[in-house]
């Protein structure tokens, strides 16, 4: 499992990705979306997790973007707005993918992060 | 409750004067009387008004026409008596010039004329002729009264300065009211003698009695000194003195107001008989000529008193009314003003939880992952007893970073956009789906759950992520007031063909009444010292309203809770 962090508050993103990593998942950051766009086209990864509101680009938008350059690459939103249930209901029934509210249990990430990615198959 | 009580309008006891706030901002006690005692002002005092004018200006017309009536009755009985007595000493005149001394001394003669006279004219008792010495020289009559001499007496006198007199009326030898007329013709050789005839005085009384004066009205003739020739009802009989002065002479017809001895007052007409010592009085009780103004005067004021009464009774009715309905249209107001209040206190409330909500979700997350690293540093550290009292530490930090959280996301799911996106919907579909969240916590906790929705609820046009919200809070609700093994129905039916009633029946813990009332309120929660907020029913009403429906909860402590809510099958589009 690669999975990509994209969040403008390094202090969050860099300690997400070394606890994922103590977990043996091998995540990269980024803190903004340009750059995430930029790591994308010299690596491949199965997972993106986004954060909605940014600077210059926000999580939704980048994640259009990246959705046309990387067709199979999955989708967890990080936000710091509403709750869970209020962003997925939202979602049902538009087959969008999964919001995650700050702040957030690592165990929910990877729960999440694996039943997105088993779907597909990959482990 | 009284009469009185029950015919107060609604503004009555309504004095609680706040200015700028939700209270009625007027006084309408106040502004009830204002309007009452204006409106009854402007109408009541031209009607007073022209009312006592009306009476004022009738009053006069019917003194002054009582006055002329009464000026005319004098004028025409004076004629009349005039008349009279001109008439009678007309006739003795053309008998002393048809005559000679000679044959009006001759008895026989005499009395051919007396009985001529009491044919022709009547009321002649007798008639005898005086010579210029004063002594009766003949005499034709009912007494014997040859030979009386009459140089003293006042009609024999007064001959001497007039060519005729008429008398007083006096009693005389006989003792009957009588007057008497003489005519003077003198004589070639410059001696005179007088005829003299008496008159009674019943004719007088008849002509007098003839008159038109009233009831309670007098008509008689007095002489120059005040005594009374003829009799009358009131001054007195004939012969005494009037009770009242002798009036000034003036040629004409006078009528004047006066007053009874008594105090009453009088109308009283007069006139002075020319060559005549007469004087004819009509007197009338004013009360009896102006009867009519009286009656006149009951009608005037029943019609008063009515109108008064029927004006007052719609001014009452129009200004109660018309103040009844500002009050009510004030009452509104005010609870719009305060409904907008309670909007803008709960819209400036919700943005500002989520302004704390989402600059506190970022910080919170920051901690929230660094201390989660140090937790996995030191669990994949050796072992030790200094790493476990680390780790306890590390582990309360985390747990006060999700119960903020927890808080948070309830402040954020207070503070949710307002609107609604409408789209048709099944209602047992969306109720599966929400079901879907909280079935491993059933599961976990054996909680059964039965849910009954009626074939016959037609797809209808709501909010799906409203609704969605609306039953994942009260699922939540009951989740959290039942214990392991609870029971939960839930049922949808068609209350009618415009509502669709959707009933959750927990078996919890149910809510006491004194919560029961206050359960709609924000940030009243039971759940406090654990993680309740206490929005989550002020939300789950406000997004039922938002879909045009109502909420319901029966509760019984120790028993359950029943929740009801009603929505609409067509709902109206507004903009919110």
């Amino acid at each position: 499992m690669r999975v990509l962090l994209v969040d403008d508050e390094e202090e969050l993103v860099s300690a997400l990705a070394e606890r994922l990593f103590l977990r043996g998942i091998e995540a990269d950051w980024v803190t903004s979306g340009d750059k995430a766009l930029k790591v994308i086209e010299t690596k491949t990864y199965d997972l993106a997790v986004l954060d909605v509101k940014m600077p210059e680009i926000g999580g939704l938008d980048l994640k259009k973007v990246m959705e046309k350059r990387c067709p199979d690459m999955k989708f967890i939103f990080l936000t710091g707005h509403g709750s869970e249930d209020d962003f997925n209901l939202g979602l049902l029934h538009t087959g969008a993918d999964y919001y995650l509210v700050k702040p957030v249990k690592i165990e929910v990430l990877i729960n999440k992060m694996k039943e997105i990615l088993n779907k597909d198959g990959i482990q | 409750m009284s009469i009185l009580e029950r015919l107060k309008p609604k503004f009555w006891n309504n004095q609680h004067v706040v200015a700028g706030s939700s209270d009625h901002s007027l006084n309408f006690r106040r502004i009830w009387k204002l309007s009452v005692l204006l409106t009854a002002a402007v109408t009541l005092a031209p009607l007073i008004f022209m009312t006592l004018v009306d009476y004022k200006v009738t009053q006069n017309a019917i003194e002054s026409e009582a006055l002329l009536r009464t000026s005319r009755i004098v004028s025409n009985a004076r004629r009349t008596i005039s008349f009279f007595l001109s008439e009678r000493t007309a006739g003795l005149g053309f008998i002393v010039r048809d005559n000679s001394f000679k044959e009006l001394r001759n008895p026989t003669r005499l009395a051919e004329i007396l009985e001529n006279l009491k044919e022709a004219f009547g009321g002649f008792t007798d008639l005898g002729v005086i010579d210029s010495s004063g002594r009766q020289v003949t005499y034709v009559g009912p007494y014997r009264l040859e030979g009386m001499d009459y140089s003293d007496q006042e009609s024999f006198r007064g001959i001497l300065k007039h060519d005729s007199n008429v008398s007083d009326v006096f009693l005389g030898f006989r003792n009957v009211p009588h007057l008497v007329i003489s005519v003077k013709h003198d004589l070639p050789d410059g001696s005179f003698y007088v005829l003299r005839a008496t008159l009674d005085t019943v004719q007088f009384d008849n002509l007098l009695a003839q008159l038109n004066v009233g009831g309670e009205g007098d008509a008689f003739i007095i002489n120059r000194e005040g005594i009374l020739q003829t009799p009358s009802q009131h001054q007195g009989k004939i012969l005494e003195k009037i009770q009242m002065s002798v009036p000034r002479y003036f040629s004409e017809t006078k009528v004047f107001e006066g007053k009874a001895f008594n105090g009453q007052p009088l109308v009283v007409g007069y006139a002075y008989i020319d060559q005549t010592p007469f004087i004819l009085m009509i007197v009338k009780q004013k009360a009896e000529v102006m009867n009519y103004l009286y009656q006149s005067r009951i009608k005037l004021v029943g019609f008063l008193a009515a109108s008064i009464t029927i004006i007052l009774l719609v001014v009452l009715g129009v200004s109660t009314y018309l103040v009844n309905m500002i009050y009510i249209a004030d009452e509104k107001w005010a609870m719009t003003m305060h409904k907008m209040e309670h909007s803008n206190k709960m819209a400036s409330i919700g943005r500002l939880a989520a302004g704390v909500a989402h600059e506190v979700n970022n910080p919170l997350a920051v901690i929230n992952e660094k201390a989660g690293l140090i937790k996995d540093m030191l669990a994949f550290q050796e072992q030790s007893n200094q790493n476990q009292k680390l780790m306890g530490l590390v582990d309360s930090v985390l747990a006060s970073v999700e119960r903020c959280g927890r808080i948070t996301r309830r402040l954020l799911k207070f503070a949710r956009p307002w609107g609604v996106s409408m789209e048709p919907i099944k209602v047992g579909q969306v109720m599966h789906e929400v079901l879907g969240f909280l079935g491993k916590e059933a599961e976990h906790r054996s909680i059964s759950i039965h849910v009954d929705v009626a074939e016959e609820i037609p797809q209808f046009e709501s909010d799906r992520g409203k609704l969605q919200q609306i039953f994942l809070n009260l699922l939540t609700n009951a989740f959290a007031a039942m214990s392991d093994h609870g029971r939960l129905e839930i049922t949808a039916r068609c209350e009618n063909e415009n509502y669709i009633a959707i009933t959750f029946v927990d078996t919890g813990c149910g809510i006491p009444e004194a919560d029961l009332k206050r359960i709609f309120e924000p940030f009243f929660s039971t759940k406090m010292e654990k993680d309740g907020t206490g929005l989550g029913m002020s939300i789950t009403r406000r997004l039922v309203a938002e879909l045009g429906g109502k909420i319901r909860i029966e509760s019984e402590v120790g028993k359950g809770t029943k929740v009801i809510i009603t929505l609409p099958v067509r709902m109206e589009r507004k903009e919110v």
